[in-house]
């Protein structure tokens, strides 16, 4: 799967460009659902651990807290990618692990 | 959608798309094209590279086997569009051969062979516990799971697992069986290209 490795690089590449419009700290601490500021903390939290329990107020929230809807679209997608990322290296370092030993 | 964006900011050309696949599928447009098909150079399209990899790249699982995963990762991510959408491709793969509602219903006692099923276990944790360690990969591959065919698992389980969370977030209309049903026949035909 080192094709889909290097998807992975070349997707978090443009996640986390310069291109956004959030900012790139903001896009960055989502990634890492780590040192997010209010009003997203708590929908970046959700995201990677809860996104089952988001509802219509959560979104709503960051829009009336004046977000535009571009800005939460890339909060949401790095967050999302990043509690991916997260679950699939710990999951292949586990893997690279139990592979040596046999 | 809960993004206004995700509905109808999509460019001209996407949208002439879109009328293109009402059309011609009879269906709406699904909310997973329409979140793929905005701003496509951030999100979708590599995305949609790496999710076609994961799933009709090569790999020692069959195509029906890692459309169930997929489903299984949705289950366990609690995604109803996801689950039913893929459940849906699984079925169409595996034809008379397998119920994938039974197999979903009941992974451990399911008549799946035993790497898949040791497989489906190793995954249904990382997503409810946010982790797995060496002794859960020391289980899968005892159960006959090749190093190969877990990594690879890992792959569908971080394409579903990304777009689950995205599809609960953005709240993703789970569409009816007529919808569910075209979106399988073009996702077994063509891929996620």
């Amino acid at each position: 799967m080192s094709d889909v490795k290097e998807r992975q690089r070349v997707l978090v590449k443009q996640i986390l460009g310069a291109d956004g419009k959030a900012s790139l700290a903001e896009r960055r601490a989502a990634f890492e659902n780590r040192g997010v500021s209010e009003p997203v903390r708590g929908l970046v939290d959700k995201v990677a651990k809860h996104a089952s329990r988001i509802v219509d107020d959560d979104i709503a929230a960051a829009k009336a807290s004046g977000l535009a809807e571009d800005e939460i679209f890339e909060i949401v997608v790095c967050a999302a990618v990043g509690q991916g990322i997260r679950h699939y290296e710990t999951a292949l370092a586990a893997l690279t692990l139990a592979t040596e030993e046999k | 959608m809960r993004l206004a964006i995700l509905n109808s900011g999509h460019s001209l050309g996407t949208k002439a798309l879109f009328a293109i696949i009402r059309i011609v599928s009879r269906q709406p447009v699904l909310d997973v094209i329409k979140l793929g098909k905005y701003r496509p150079e951030f999100y979708g399209a590599p995305m949609q590279s790496l999710t076609h990899e994961a799933m009709r790249g090569p790999s020692e699982w069959s195509i029906a086997d890692r459309e169930l995963i997929a489903a299984f990762i949705a289950k366990n991510n609690q995604c109803e569009f996801c689950t039913k959408a893929h459940s849906a491709v699984a079925q169409r793969a595996y034809g008379d051969s397998k119920s994938v509602a039974a197999l979903l219903s009941d992974v451990e006692s399911a008549s799946l062979d035993p790497p898949l099923r040791a497989t489906l276990g190793m995954l249904g944790k990382l997503i409810r516990k946010h982790a797995v360690d060496v002794d859960d990969m020391r289980d899968v591959l005892a159960a006959g799971a090749s190093h190969r065919q877990i990594a690879d698992a890992l792959a569908v389980c971080f394409a579903f697992d990304v777009t689950c969370r995205l599809a609960n977030s953005f709240g993703f209309v789970v569409p009816g069986p007529d919808a569910i049903e075209a979106g399988a026949k073009y996702l077994l035909a063509r891929g996620y290209r």
